[in-house]
């Protein structure tokens, strides 16, 4: 029993020291300068736009993300026109953007779209900025976030495996409206955790995001890059209301993840 | 609509745009950076690479992602274990809060950081008294490390703790066996698995990170600043090349535990 204790004892110190303790500054700190500060802080024209530009970004990718993930999830799992070497194939290479460092990402978006190659100099000609606008940081975020989504659906999938589904198609069901009596109630739980996870990681992306906008103030800024700069520039009062803002919604996230993982199991 | 969506020239335009966005999105962005690399052949690639600050850098990301990468696996193992085997108030908190690192954007994991012992406060002031600073040097390049993979060893390796027979262990037991032996010998083996690809993932994950390390790390080159931080550096400073030779290094050898950490979870059995 005492062993018990003793394990039980130290998780909770290892816990509170690492994760607790945190939580509780970022909610704390933001109210050391008082009320005033936080909201002039977060009022800042800077903080607004910054924080629109996440919110559009968050919305879009998940979007896209979303519909290309269950799609690939599907093909990858049932398709007859690949060959299972080309699946295993494609499925390893699903994970890639795991590996990558985000800086490493934003730098392959740069590198391929930027004012000096040639696929960026054609659209800049025709009047269309990709790297340092938005559209750069929608596909520096696209790219990171892309595993999340396949890699919630793909195992259920294998799982319900394929019966349901030939047996509704062989009836005479339509593709498309077996996928939404068929398929879809079974996947559903896996994409909404699929959902939440590709918004955490989109709100918190910092590194592909940095490098692609240029962290132009009032223009290519996201919350995560103004409470980067704020942070360089000393403004910790500033950056600690914006950094209570992500937190809060990243909590919200979490929340949301526990309630979607619990349905899973039971689905 | 429905005629529309049998159509064989349908179905066939959108396997194909789905294919196509997949390739473009991750493949091409892949093989853009290692052409990048030696686009101006393989003697400035080697320059790249061999520049004192940028070995550096890539050696010390290293060293400091094994640190946190043992410490990980002490303590994760250690929550893992309690997670699942013990019932105690407040367990499923816990159990919620193992992810909050995943949900934590980066950047207001640097500040936490740099708030909680940074200079000025309680735990900077009392490090700095007994005459070390943690705040831009390298042990907090080891705890936001250490704070952004915590989840990886937990989470891998409980569903296995989950699946062991508790037979065996019981067997063991009365076979005369004490805890201890139980414990390395019949569950240990079982956990090991979950602890490598955990183990590897966070590796992984550590020597990728930029957000936490670069508001905590002072980036002094060749003391903390990491490989993640240095290819950001030559970015700003217009040298694509030389980022992307750096970024070679970096992408190969994650790409090579990516690989191993499939390879070990390809052979568990039952999977």
């Amino acid at each position: 029993m005492t062993i018990r204790r003793t394990w039980i004892t130290l998780t909770y110190i290892v816990f509170t020291l690492l994760l607790i303790i945190p939580l509780i500054e970022i909610f704390t700190g933001s109210w050391a300068d008082g009320w005033s500060g936080f909201i002039e802080g977060l009022t800042r024209k800077q903080s607004l736009h910054a924080l629109q530009m996440t919110a559009m970004i968050v919305v879009v990718v998940t979007a896209i993300n979303t519909v290309f993930g269950v799609m690939l999830a599907l093909y990858l799992v049932r398709a007859e026109w690949i060959g299972p070497r080309l699946k295993r194939l494609l499925n390893s290479i699903v994970d890639l953007p795991f590996a990558v460092s985000p800086v490493i990402g934003g730098l392959m978006i740069v590198l391929l779209l930027g004012p000096n190659t040639v696929i960026g100099s054609f659209f800049e000609g025709t009047g269309f900025k990709v790297v340092y606008a938005l559209p750069g940081m929608i596909l520096a975020s696209l790219f990171v976030t892309f595993p999340l989504m396949v890699r919630e659906v793909l195992p259920v999938l294998q799982e319900i495996g394929a019966q349901q589904e030939e047996a509704a198609s062989t009836l005479g069901a339509y593709s498309w409206y077996t996928f939404w009596k068929v398929t879809w109630p079974s996947i559903r739980w896996g994409v909404i955790y699929g959902v939440v996870l590709t918004v955490a990681r989109t709100l918190g992306e910092f590194g592909a995001v940095l490098v692609v906008s240029g962290n132009i103030m009032n223009k290519t800024q996201t919350a995560t890059t103004l409470v980067y700069q704020d942070v360089e520039n000393f403004n910790v009062v500033e950056a600690n209301g914006i950094a209570l803002v992500l937190a809060v919604f990243s909590v919200g996230l979490l929340l949301l993840m526990e309630w979607a993982k619990k349905r899973k199991e039971v689905h | 609509m429905n005629v529309m969506f049998r159509s064989k020239w349908w179905s066939f335009g959108f396997r194909s745009a789905i294919m196509l966005y997949f390739i473009v999105l991750i493949v091409l962005p892949i093989i853009g950076i290692y052409s990048q690399s030696v686009s101006r052949g393989f003697v400035p690639f080697w320059e790249s690479i061999s520049d004192p600050l940028a070995w550096k850098a890539v050696l010390l990301t290293i060293k400091l992602a094994l640190i946190a990468t043992v410490i990980n696996v002490l303590i994760g193992t250690m929550s893992g274990w309690v997670l699942i085997r013990y019932r105690f108030p407040g367990r499923r908190i816990l159990n919620s809060l193992v992810d909050l690192p995943f949900a934590l954007p980066t950047a207001v994991t640097g500040l936490m950081i740099l708030l909680l012992l940074g200079p000025g406060s309680l735990v900077g002031e009392l490090a700095e008294k007994l005459g070390f600073t943690i705040v831009f040097h390298q042990p907090a390049i080891v705890i936001a490390m250490v704070f952004v993979t915590f989840p990886f060893v937990i989470r891998a390796v409980q569903p296995l703790l989950e699946e062991i027979d508790k037979s065996e262990e019981e067997a063991a037991y009365t076979m005369g066996a004490t805890k201890f032996r139980t414990f390395f010998t019949v569950i240990y083996p079982s956990m090991l698995p979950g602890v490598i690809s955990g183990a590897m993932l966070a590796f992984s994950r550590a020597l990728a990170e930029f957000g936490a390390v670069v508001l905590v790390a002072g980036n002094i080159p060749g003391k903390t600043l990491i490989a993640a931080v240095y290819i950001f550096g030559e970015i700003e400073s217009d040298n694509a090349q030389g980022a992307a030779a750096v970024s070679v290094m970096l992408l190969t050898l994650s790409f090579i535990i990516l690989w191993t950490v499939n390879l070990i979870q390809a052979r568990r059995p039952g999977k």
